[in-house]
């Protein structure tokens, strides 16, 4: 036990250094990305030097275009985690369906969870929910149900809310489905990727010009990269969260302060 | 015995009515700074509440009178047309909407809102969404608050002509509807998919109990409201709120928030108007009725002058700020989204809300009516702004 221990927190300190390295424009929205619980069984994973994480989400988790699934965010996490744990192997495994509601992912879940056995599932979803005015409360049933079915299949969550668009912001009532998102990661204890903050930051910001109509696909992939590289942050910093816990120094909310 | 309907129009009515609509547009523009202002970020009611409690209010005062003077078969009748009035207005709006969302459907391209163009789906079947809109199960977002008013309204004469006999006996029936939505979870159907954003059978509490009080309940509960322990309950519970409110704005602060109270409270659910919403409202009530007396000088000054006029004309000003959230909204991303130019917008179209409600009521006056009276008989009911 205690060389595993060493083992993980060996290798959180290389991604720490590694993660100083980085620096880019859009990770001044990384403020807005805290680790709010932890992710014990990730930190469990990098201990055995094998990490599995599985995608769960809607077309927002793709990209188009035949470099589309290199350039969207799933591989560009994948890229961003080998980077900040090196040694360690990480699969990323995606399923993305277009117009999939919270509830059809639900169903879904179960399934997925058992053939591919993941330490963690990012589930991105709100947004055809929000589109198609789907009824809150089953929303919110859909997205415990899920988190319970993750629990109980021994896997760690993290839910991705949706993402910021200046141009569809009056059309799509994204309000009470983010917020719901966050009721929900909040009630289950797993860490919310608020992307809809964290775009709406790089709007703000002037980072990406997301009001552009463009075929063009370059600020996409940009995006998308960056998206990549703040996720893989949380899920490090979830990692970090936990295994603090695990040896059992200090509050959680302190511990998460100190390492970042 | 029956109650009394007092005489004489309560500007206080207009007054908050008023600002209301300017706050439910401000709401409206979506990330625009100065929707910071707005009452719904220092607590759990918004303007929404105050809207359809003063809408409640004056249909009784108005309906009540009618229903006594010329019987119920004709007031239920001018309630009805009323409906249809807001009814219209709503289809008016919703084509402006389909024009802004076909325009930018046809205009936006970018690969990285493939999801988010899902929106423009319902433009590939126009048949099913016009049909969907006319029933009202179709609401494109921020067009929730008509619909309800229109049912609100529709089921209205029965519920005055029962207010107008056994007024006690009414709320208990308006306040066991809710009862029994929370419990059954009863609402109605939306397309595609999904139920109502405002249900109406469990926002009608909020509707039924201002028309309650325009018909001498406001009179009855005043011993009770004024009284110092309930203005002192009041005002603890807004300032509860007001703290609560800044633990969702404020990381920081959010430690502080006992977790029991968090899942005991959490979600305050708007759909079906919660409980800890309608107390807010009925806090601020109270501190309001209390501090803005119904003689108080301010009402009669300039500077409230602009909120009392939209207040009187509330379905045009309404409709006009619906329309111009969508085009404030439409600027921004068209030119520039700025601090400034979210102060500008929202600016200019308060002012436009004012000037278009200034115009009602001269118009008003050349027809010979009185600001927020009823129309002469024999006039037609074009543009009345009474209920």
């Amino acid at each position: 036990m205690r060389g595993l221990i060493s083992g993980v927190l060996g290798a959180l300190l290389l991604s720490g250094a590694a993660f100083g390295a980085e620096d880019s424009a859009c990770l001044v929205a990384g403020h807005l990305v805290h680790a709010d619980f932890g992710l014990p069984r990730v930190a469990a994973a990098i201990g055995r030097k094998q990490l599995t994480i599985m995608v769960l989400g809607s077309t927002s988790s793709t990209l188009p275009g035949p470099e589309g699934a290199a350039k969207a965010y799933p591989a560009r996490l994948e890229e961003a985690l080998r980077h900040h744990l090196p040694g360690i192997t990480v699969k990323i495994v995606t399923y993305a369906k277009a117009r999939d509601t919270a509830a059809e992912m639900e169903k879904t879940l179960e399934k997925v969870v058992v053939d591919d056995k993941p330490d963690l599932v990012v589930w991105q979803t709100g947004t055809v929910d929000a589109i198609m005015g789907v009824d809150l409360d089953a929303f919110r049933a859909a997205l415990e149900d899920g988190l319970d079915t993750l629990q109980t299949a021994k896997s760690d969550a993290l839910l991705m809310n949706m993402q910021y668009s200046p141009r569809t912001d009056s059309m799509i009532a994204l309000g009470s489905y983010a917020e719901s998102m966050r009721f929900a990661a909040l009630q289950r204890e797993v860490p919310l990727f608020d992307r809809l903050a964290v775009m709406k930051n790089w709007n703000e910001m002037g980072v990406f010009d997301l009001y552009s109509a463009t075929k063009k696909i370059d600020v996409a992939e940009r995006v998308h990269d960056c998206i990549g590289r703040l996720l893989a942050r949380l899920i490090v910093d979830g990692a970090k969260l936990a295994h603090t816990g695990l040896i059992g120094s200090g509050e959680p909310g302190s511990a998460i302060k100190d390492l970042r | 015995m029956p109650p009394v309907v007092p005489a004489g129009r309560d500007l206080r009515l207009d007054l908050f009515r008023g600002l209301a609509l300017w706050l439910i547009f401000l709401d409206h523009i979506p990330s625009n700074m100065v929707s910071w202002i707005t009452i719904r970020n220092y607590g759990f009611s918004d303007a929404t509440e105050i809207f359809v409690f003063i809408s409640g209010y004056t249909a009784a005062f108005v309906y009540g009178r009618e229903m006594r003077e010329r019987g119920t078969v004709v007031a239920s009748a001018r309630v009805l047309k009323r409906a249809w009035q807001v009814y219209v207005a709503h289809i008016f709006l919703f084509v402006i909407y389909m024009a802004e969302i076909a325009y930018v459907a046809s205009s936006f391209d970018n690969p990285l809102y493939n999801e988010e163009m899902g929106v423009f789906n319902f433009l590939k079947q126009p048949d099913v969404t016009l049909i969907q809109a006319l029933l009202l199960k179709f609401k494109p977002a921020n067009m929730d608050v008509l619909p309800l008013y229109i049912v609100l309204l529709a089921g209205f004469p029965p519920m005055l002509w029962l207010l107008l006999r056994r007024p006690t006996l009414a709320l208990a029936a308006s306040a066991l509807l809710y009862a029994l939505t929370w419990t059954f979870e009863w609402n109605l159907p939306a397309y595609p998919a999904g139920t109502w954003v405002f249900n109406p059978l469990a926002w009608q509490l909020l509707f039924v109990f201002g028309a309650w009080c325009a018909l001498g309940g406001a009179d009855r509960l005043a011993p009770f409201s004024r009284s110092w322990p309930v203005l002192t309950l009041a005002a603890v519970y807004v300032v509860v709120a007001f703290a609560i409110a800044m633990t969702w704005y404020f990381a920081g602060l959010a430690v502080y928030m006992p977790r029991w109270l968090s899942e005991w409270m959490y979600p305050i659910d708007k759909v079906n108007l919660d409980v800890l919403r309608f107390a807010h409202f009925l806090a601020l009530a109270a501190l309001t009725v209390r501090f803005v007396p119904r003689d108080w000088s301010g009402l009669a000054s300039p500077l409230l002058r602009p909120a009392i006029l939209c207040g009187q004309n509330s379905l045009e000003v309404f409709c006009l700020g619906i329309f111009l959230s969508f085009a404030a909204h439409f600027a921004m991303v068209e030119l520039w989204d700025g601090v400034s130019m979210q102060i500008l917008v929202s600016a200019l179209g308060i002012v436009a809300m004012v000037a278009t409600a200034a115009l009602i009521t001269w118009y008003k006056k050349v027809e010979g009516r009185k600001p927020g009276s009823r129309p002469t008989p024999p006039n037609a009911d074009l543009a009345g702004g009474e209920a």
